[in-house]
């Protein structure tokens, strides 16, 4: 990368800066002459006397030339503002594409740090470098040769015209230029230096900041806000110094000009007034040059502006690219070079005297030479000391050694690709990443090296897509498309994706995760118009559950069924009403009692003041059992229809009901009460309010609610239909198509067994599955415990089908009895392939082929699991012994 | 059953007779309600528990097994409190509780539970009072047993004349 922003400039845009000075230089003539007419106007239109004036061979009187002329001074300045719009559009796209440059090559020098280097830069440092710092520098690369070339070549014409005008006035004119191009330089370094270390201020709080969003469990935990606080503050008050004494220096800059400026006119009188007295200079030519100056200050303030704004902008490239070139950064072509390997993998890694250290530390690994074979099993244990990890991470080149080699067979393993290094192995670490996305993604994750099937694009979108190609080959980005089809099933063994997709989830029972994706999945949703199938077996389902359920035995009171003709005890108010799932929050439950229509419906059944009454008393109860708690007690959030921060607004409103009667609440009042009851449901909260005379009258409504849904109210309510997939609702609410009754022990326990029947009757439980796994994890996989992270991890490695399996720690955080099972799994798998294993308790390495014990970065022992244990004074006896 | 009758069913309740009725309102309204068919297992002696259980109505068998088969020690009928031992000291399950017949209870979560003692210290005396008449009654119980055993090693050693 270029050291220099200029540098960086010229190298990947010099066509279009070249470009950009010529149409500059194009514009002069168009400016003098927008220029010139008015003068030709004046003097000859005007005030001339010489008619009929000729133009272009056409004669023209007074009148009509005056508007040929003004025509022309019209089309002139048009064509000069054109221009000008041309440019600065021109000068615009080529900032933007350089910027894109600069950012698309800060990314992958991200991609190409080697992993020790994340341990002394923060996200909260790169971040802001490739979003905020580098933004200004767009802006600026337009403007880089064009604008001093511009406003120089202004100055130029006015300060020959001075000079022409008169000799010494033009060398008053310029007589403190070099003064100040020497003193504002100085000062202006100063001030740049300020501004290299606000940038540094800057990127550190970003740094606290993203450090306060990650370690808020520990802040709580710990009661040390105000430590914190205090850091931010003392850091803000560190910014807010270097800014202020930025600004002080900034304006002194600007007052020196400032004065240097006018104190030229200083000379202009009194040498020129002297000269003009004297009768060695015209009153006229004063006065022009006077005039000349004037004119003069502007391109003058411009450069001197670009040379602040250069100044900035250099500083911001320097500090950024200084960043992100570390001397160790991995060679590109590693990353994207595609040669695979030649004939079978190497049986073995060889580590010839190989010694890793970070920076700082003492070595972890140190002077380790010894062959791992790649088609047993072999477990490494650490006796104390570390290097077993790094050992493990060299193996997968994930780091590469400090001094001495790690070979795979006869290649050196640093100099490997990684579409190598990536592919034949896999490596799982204690905490696998997961990303922002679905379960199915985190999964075919290690499958998308490079894109294997292009997208079919209509027309439009082809041509659209070509015009991105073309963009981002300008701006040296990759054209690789990222809606293309990454996924490639083959590298897994699999012939097609549906082949792809039953590998995966016969990999998730291997982890013992397919339970975990079962239930994610009946809390999904299908798409029945491209699922049809899945669908109508839903409703199969849906129907064997019925006869369950009216079927003698235990089950019926399990589930209370949504039937169109019978008020349903186990569900809300609302729902009863609705008879329907909500589409959006039109008719979300809490927004209900405020929508008109849901409130005619209520009118037409009679329910209005009945609603109203039951809410007062529904208020009135919550003030009695919840006024003398605290505010904000957890009892509120799960129990109360009423916040802890509205109780209070409810008390004078009860007040009023109870004293004057409903008829003199406020409309907004009434929607407040109003709006109690739908929350409610009988047969869970016990409160006797919804009586059969208004379950019957709710009823109604809801066939009211029904029969006159206007139009355009339809999409926001998907209603209970036994015969039909409801696309609003989860997989169990549609199979179950009622509610689980309330107060029956172990209720939900026996229901989920039932559905679970049901399903595995039905042959559902793949489609709920795959509906699971298209679930997502949430952010960094939030969703999921860190046990279901690490078998998900695991999961992932294993569907890429590696040649070599190293895992460090990776079933730590599972418990004892299913790390055992998932770890006979994995090796069962993995019979006749390579699996590297370090295992945190050495009773775990019993089943491997090979054990090796390290200790303080150094091999110590070797050997098999039963020999190593049987040795008196081995290593491994003694861990053995620990456990 | 609607809560203002549990409120009532409560009261009779003698643990809970000096607590103010918005007090009783509270827990039941945060309480759940919940049902046992006859043969249900309330609670697995030995496992954690986090609640604990009113007998609104209904009979209970209190189970305890001491490595073989499992025997009574205890019935539980309605206004019984069960379940406190384990969500008062945090350890497993002292007993297994069955429903001998169809059981109402009303199950109270140990958040609940804490808070209720914690502000109401008469509840918490009415706590001990029942806990210590059981100590009591554990007491002479053991001390009957070890007579009892006491008097069979006697019986079936032989005579030292």
């Amino acid at each position: 990368m270029q050291k220099n922003i200029f540098g960086f400039v010229w190298k990947y845009s010099k066509r279009e800066q070249i470009y950009i000075l010529f149409l500059t230089v194009l514009s002069f003539p168009i400016l003098y002459y927008t220029l010139e007419l008015p003068k030709i106007i004046i003097n000859e239109a005007i005030g001339g006397t010489e008619f009929p004036q000729t133009v272009l061979g056409v004669p023209f009187e007074q009148i009509e030339f005056l508007f040929v002329l003004c025509g022309a001074f019209l089309a002139l300045v048009l064509i000069n503002g054109g221009f000008k719009y041309y440019i600065n559009v021109y000068r615009g796209r080529l900032g933007e594409r350089m910027l894109r440059r600069l950012r698309y090559e800060l990314y992958t020098r991200v991609l190409r740090f080697r992993l020790p280097r994340f341990k002394r830069m923060s996200q909260g440092e790169i971040i802001p470098m490739i979003t905020a710092e580098v933004e200004p520098l767009g802006g600026f690369v337009g403007d880089a040769y064009a604008l001093p070339a511009f406003q120089g070549g202004t100055l130029l014409t006015y300060l020959v015209f001075i000079f022409i005008q008169d000799p010494v006035l033009g060398a008053a004119a310029i007589a403190l230029y070099p003064l100040q191009a020497y003193i504002i330089p100085k000062l202006q370094w100063h001030v740049n230096q300020l501004g290299k270390r606000r940038v540094r201020a800057v990127r550190e709080l970003s740094d606290r900041i993203g450090e306060t969003v990650a370690g808020t469990q520990e802040i709580h935990a710990h009661d040390t806000s105000s430590y914190h606080l205090a850091d931010a503050a003392d850091r803000l008050g560190t910014i807010y110094q270097i800014r202020y004494e930025i600004f002080n220096r900034k304006f002194f800059i600007k007052f020196l000009n400032n004065f240097i400026n006018q104190i030229t006119p200083f000379f202009f009188y009194s040498i020129g007034g002297y000269l003009v007295i004297k009768g060695e200079l015209s009153f006229g030519a004063l006065v022009a040059v006077l005039a000349a100056y004037k004119d003069l200050s502007g391109p003058w303030r411009e450069l001197l502006n670009f040379y602040q704004r250069t100044e900035d902008a250099r500083i911001k490239y320097e500090q950024v690219v200084e960043q992100f070139q570390p001397a160790d950064i991995q060679p590109e072509a590693q990353l994207m070079d595609e040669a695979t390997f030649a004939g079978p993998l190497p049986q073995e890694v060889s580590f010839a005297n190989v010694t890793y250290v970070e920076e700082g530390s003492i070595p972890a690994v140190e002077g380790l030479s010894m062959t791992l074979p790649l088609n047993r099993h072999v477990a490494i244990l650490d006796a104390g000391g570390g290097g077993r990890d790094e050992l493990l991470m060299m193996v997968a080149r994930l780091l590469v050694p400090t001094s001495g080699r790690v070979r795979l067979g006869e290649h050196d393993m640093a100099e490997l690709p990684e579409a190598v290094t990536g592919r034949a192995f896999a490596y799982v670490g204690q905490g696998p990443y997961m990303f922002s996305d679905s379960l199915r993604a985190n999964l075919y994750y290690g499958l998308k090296h490079r894109p294997v099937a292009e997208v079919a694009y209509s027309a439009d979108e082809e041509a659209a897509r070509r015009r991105r190609i073309m963009e981002a080959e300008i701006a040296g980005n990759t054209v690789d498309d990222i809606n293309a089809d990454w996924v490639d099933h083959r590298s897994a063994g699999a012939a097609s994706a549906e082949e792809l997709s039953a590998q995966a989830l016969e990999i998730l029972s291997v982890v013992e995760m397919a339970e975990d994706v079962y239930r994610l999945g009946l809390n999904g949703s299908i798409d029945p118009a491209a699922n049809t199938a899945a669908a109508e077996n839903v409703l199969r389902a849906r129907e064997a559950i019925r006869e369950r359920l009216n079927g003698d035995g235990m089950d019926e009171a399990l589930v209370e069924l949504f039937d169109a003709d019978r008020y349903n005890t186990s569900a809300s108010v609302a729902e009863n009403l609705l008879f329907g799932t909500p589409v959006g929050k039109t008719f979300a439950p809490d927004a209900m009692a405020d929508h008109p229509y849901v409130l005619s419906v209520l009118a037409e059944v009679g329910l209005s003041e009945e609603f109203l009454r039951i809410g007062t008393e529904v208020a009135e109860m919550m003030i009695e059992i919840f006024a003398d708690l605290p505010p904000g007690h957890e009892f509120f959030e799960q129990f109360s229809f009423i916040s802890s921060e509205d109780l209070p607004d409810y008390q004078p409103l009860v007040a009023r009901v109870r004293k004057e009667g409903t008829a003199a609440l406020r409309p907004e009042d009434r929607s407040r009460l109003m709006s109690l009851p739908f929350k409610l449901v009988v047969s869970r909260h016990r409160l006797d309010l919804i009586v059969d005379t208004i379950q019957e009258r709710i009823l109604q409504a809801r066939r009211a609610f029904a029969a006159n849904l206007p139009e355009d109210l339809r999409g926001s309510v998907e209603f209970f239909d036994v015969t039909r997939y409801n696309t609003a609702a989860t997989i169990q609410d549609n199979i179950l198509f009622g509610k689980v009754r309330y107060g029956q022990a172990g209720s939900q326990d026996k229901v989920q067994a039932l559905i679970a029947e049901i399903v595995d009757a039905l042959n559902l439980r793949t489609t709920v599955m795959e509906t699971g796994l298209d679930m997502s994890v949430g952010v960094a996989g939030s969703r999921l415990t860190s046990a279901q992270q690490q078998k998900l991890g695991l999961a992932r490695a294993m569907l890429k089908e590696p040649e070599v399996l190293i895992l460090n720690e990776a079933t730590a955080r599972m418990d004892a009895a299913a790390q055992q099972r998932i770890g006979d799994a994995i090796r069962t798998r993995f019979q006749g392939r390579g699996l590297i294993w370090g295992v945190h308790r050495a009773g775990m390495a019993r089943d491997f082929d090979e054990v090796i014990v390290v200790r303080d970065g150094k091999l110590t022992e070797r050997g098999s699991f039963s020999g190593l244990r049987d040795r008196t004074g081995s290593a491994l006896s003694a861990m053995l012994e620990g456990e | 059953m609607s809560i203002l009758q549990e409120v009532e069913l409560l009261k009779r309740i003698p643990l809970f007779a000096n607590i103010e009725t918005s007090k009783l309102k509270l827990l039941a309204f945060t309480s759940e309600r919940l049902n046992f068919r006859a043969g249900e297992v309330v609670c697995e002696q030995n496992e954690m528990g986090d609640s604990a259980y009113i007998i609104m109505q209904g009979e209970a068998d209190v189970l305890v097994s001491a490595g073989g088969e499992p025997f009574r020690v205890a019935t539980l009928k309605r206004n019984d409190f069960v379940g406190e031992i384990a969500i008062l000291c945090d350890v497993p399950r002292t007993a297994t509780v069955r429903a001998k017949t169809d059981l109402v209870t009303l199950r109270i979560t140990k958040d609940l539970f804490f808070r209720l003692i914690t502000e109401f210290p008469q509840m918490a005396v009415e706590i001990m009072r029942v806990l210590a008449q059981r100590l009591e009654k554990t007491t002479k119980d053991a001390s009957r047993a070890e007579q009892r055993v006491r008097e069979l090693e006697e019986a079936a050693s032989p005579d030292p004349s």
